[in-house]
């Protein structure tokens, strides 16, 4: 008699934990076919505030590492996705209907954008900071600095190497991510969550929530805890975007518009998914015997 | 003893101004069609001029105008450009006097800083910035990068040269083209600055004046060919424009509030601390989004900084802006001037110890005390709210974890001042404070090559230096 397999409950990332929406609401997820494969938990509001505290939580120490130490984290998350690579063909496979030749080109290139990044943290203060030759007797540089909290609506379409391409840039730098997966195919993310949380990424620093950027957008975005926030999961409907930028202004969050379309994920993002997300300290002090 | 200074006033003569002024438009001054308001001197109330105030249809000239001049503007070398600020750079150091004496008469700050601090640093910004015109694919922008096309920029009253010259300079660099707004109660510096505009050559609409009050800046900031808002004033406003702009594509820097902390500890060298609080707070009467207006002493030394703040504050001249040993001058409008007793006053309400030195102000004009709050808790209104006037809240703390947390506990985060011998300890300070620019042994330092700029709900984007150019640029193809 064939084996019964034991299937997976997908659940929230919260605190470095995996709740089911406190909501009790999950939604049916199925794969390119129709066919169901699982129920999703179905964040809502509250998740969305849960979330956030967790984050703010994890914020100090994680900004406070080394750049050395999150460049090893980002690599050792790269290391433990390497290792499930098979799994995470087949859920991009079955997310996104695509030949298991492509969902290896997705998984490898998410894999190795990890790498891409995990590089980046000991050097992006080296080439966007500055010494600056003022005019009189002080020392002054200028580096980058996290932002903090950052809202990121996933890509929508490019269910593991959108969401790595837009989640690694933030936590690479010192920010801390809440981030809302793509709806109709979000089981990448979760799996992408469970190796999150055996890669030493901190509890927090990363939160992954499956459900509806356009219900959890407007919470996230008017959050006046969340200090900036990512738009690309609502590409391709502006006027969601623009309400979102709207409620976005409350705090002053600084906002990575939505593309009118999703990017080629495949290109070299090049420092502004970086960029877009640090500020900029300038610190001065007399220069004396 | 105190000693008596004989007055010493700046001669006004070298300044010329106009019974009225137009709006400057394609290079030319032009009247406005909308009505027009006065400015006064805050010093004596006096009306100084009948100002233009540009109306929709105005704006939309000069954003024409700017729009026109785009093309041959983005399109000369950066060579070329660059001539043209290096040229303003020199005009500006020429009529340096007279800048600053116009300034001090329009704004009402002493004639020592406008003629010391606001005009040379004006001109060091145009001749940083022309520098970068030909290099601008060294800036680690991108191999190619583009200017992003005309540049609506609304700039405040306390230091109205200094805010266009941050504003203008880089957007020239970078190959694009301006529209400004300067403030309602400072015109006369920007219209002066456009007759250096003349003087250069520059070509008609490159730079284009529009004078107005808050509606001829919404217009600026809301009309739909231009692609870059720059703004500098409170964050309310800010506020506003991150809402009107959602949607589009334009860019925006925003440079807004403050309510900077300026923390003292016990081994600081006290002397030189207290000159740092005093200019921290006093400097430009406290019209500065970036003062020290929330002093954070460490509790062991508070009674001695205090003390000796007190009798230091005792020694501050107030009076006329043009007299060259006046310390604090007018305080720019009355409007201004009722905010600052308004909160004043509730900062008493609430239970502050309020103090100032005796200081005889003159009978007409705008005038303020340097006055200091002590017993300030952070949930008091004077230590939450930016007062924008010579009025410090004084707080104490005993570890550097409370400095931070207190440092840190308002939604601003534009600047804030560490005083401390151990040098471990600034650096560790300046890593925790969460603000853009943090002033170690020293306050209130700017330069066109250090960039400025705040975190959280003091606005986004870096002006001066090399990240100033990332305002106003694009990577080709973007």
């Amino acid at each position: 008699m064939a084996r019964i397999d034991v299937r997976k409950t997908y659940k929230l990332y919260i605190g470095g934990a995996f709740p089911r929406s406190e909501s009790g609401h999950s939604y049916e997820v199925t794969d390119s076919k129709g066919k169901f494969v699982a129920n999703a938990s179905l964040a809502s509001r509250k998740d969305v505030r849960d979330a956030v505290v967790a984050a703010r939580k994890a914020f100090g120490s994680w900004s406070s590492r080394t750049a050395y130490n999150r460049g090893q984290i980002l690599y050792r998350i790269a290391e433990v996705m390497e290792d499930r690579r098979p799994q995470f063909e087949e859920a991009v496979r079955q997310s996104e209907g695509v030949s298991a030749a492509v969902a290896r080109g997705q998984v490898d290139a998410a894999v190795d954008r990890l790498v891409w990044y995990a590089g980046w943290a000991d050097k992006l203060a080296q080439v966007i900071g500055n010494a600056n030759p003022v005019a009189g007797p002080y020392f002054n540089h200028t580096a980058p600095e996290p932002t903090g909290v950052v809202g990121v609506l996933a890509p929508q379409s490019s269910s593991l190497l959108g969401l790595v391409s837009t989640v690694a840039p933030v936590i690479v730098t010192g920010n801390v991510a809440v981030v809302v997966s793509s709806y109709e195919r979000p089981l990448p993310a979760v799996t992408f969550s469970e190796v999150l949380a055996t890669s030493d990424v901190p509890g927090g620093v990363v939160n992954i929530l499956t459900g509806d950027a356009v219900t959890l957008g407007p919470w996230l975005a008017a959050h006046m805890d969340v200090n900036a926030i990512d738009l690309c999961g609502v590409a391709g409907d502006p006027e969601l975007a623009t309400s979102l930028e709207v409620a976005a202004a409350d705090n002053l969050k600084r906002v990575r518009r939505a593309p009118d379309a999703e990017p080629d994920w495949a290109e070299e993002p090049g420092l502004s998914p970086m960029t877009a997300f640090v500020e900029q300290k300038t610190v001065w002090h007399p220069i004396g015997v | 003893m105190a000693f008596e200074y004989a007055p010493a006033p700046e001669s006004r003569s070298i300044v010329d101004i106009k019974p009225s002024y137009g709006l400057f438009l394609d290079g030319e001054f032009v009247d406005g069609r909308g009505s027009s308001f006065k400015t006064v001197n805050p010093a004596t109330e006096e009306t100084l001029a009948e100002i233009a105030e540009a109306s929709d249809a105005d704006v939309d000239l000069a954003v024409r105008a700017a729009r026109r001049a785009f093309r041959g503007w983005s399109r000369m070398s950066g060579k070329e450009r660059a001539k043209y600020l290096f040229r303003i750079a020199r005009i500006i150091q020429e009529r340096a006097r007279e800048l600053a004496v116009l300034e001090s008469i329009d704004n009402g700050k002493p004639i020592k800083e406008s003629r010391d601090v606001d005009v040379p640093v004006v001109a060091a910004h145009f001749f940083y910035y022309a520098g970068w015109a030909d290099k601008l694919a060294y800036a680690g922008l991108g191999p190619n990068p583009q200017p992003l096309g005309v540049a609506g920029q609304v700039i405040p009253w306390n230091f109205p040269l200094l805010m266009l010259a941050w504003k203008v300079a880089p957007a020239l660099a970078c190959g694009n083209t301006v529209v400004l707004k300067p403030a309602e109660t400072t015109p006369l510096t920007a219209l002066l600055f456009a007759e250096i505009c003349q003087q250069a050559d520059l070509p008609p609409g490159v730079v284009n004046i529009v004078t107005g009050a808050g509606a001829t800046g919404q217009a600026v900031v809301s009309h739909p060919d231009v692609d870059k808002v720059a703004f500098t004033g409170s964050t309310a406003v800010g506020k506003a424009i991150a809402r009107a702009i959602a949607g589009t594509d334009k860019k925006a820097t925003l440079e807004l509030g403050g309510k900077a902390a300026n923390i003292v500890f016990d081994d600081a060298p006290i002397d030189q601390a207290v000159e740092g609080i005093v200019g921290g707070i006093f400097f430009n009467q406290g019209h500065v989004c970036c003062a020290g207006s929330r002093l954070l002493v460490q509790e062991s030394v508070a009674d001695e900084v205090l003390a000796r703040l007190k009798r230091r504050m005792g020694t501050l001249r107030v009076g006329d802006p043009l007299d060259k040993n006046t310390d604090i001058g007018a305080i720019n409008s009355r409007e201004q001037l009722e905010r600052i007793r308004e909160l004043s006053d509730i900062g008493e309400a609430e239970g502050a110890e309020r103090w100032a030195p005796a200081c005889d102000l003159p009978s007409s004009g705008f005038w303020f005390p340097p006055t200091i709050f002590t017993g300030v808790t952070q949930a008091h209104r004077i230590a939450r709210e930016e007062v924008f006037g010579p009025v410090l809240s004084v707080l104490t703390f005993r570890t550097p974890a409370e400095a931070v947390e207190k440092a840190n506990n308002t939604p601003y985060g534009l600047s804030a001042g560490v005083w401390t011998e151990k040098g471990s300890r600034i650096l560790h300070m300046a890593s925790q404070l969460r603000a853009g620019v943090v002033w170690a042994n020293t306050f209130n330092k700017f330069d066109p090559a250090s960039p400025f700029g705040g975190y959280k709900e003091s606005g986004y984007g870096r002006e001066g230096g090399r990240q100033g150019l990332a305002a106003y640029l694009k990577e080709a193809g973007a």
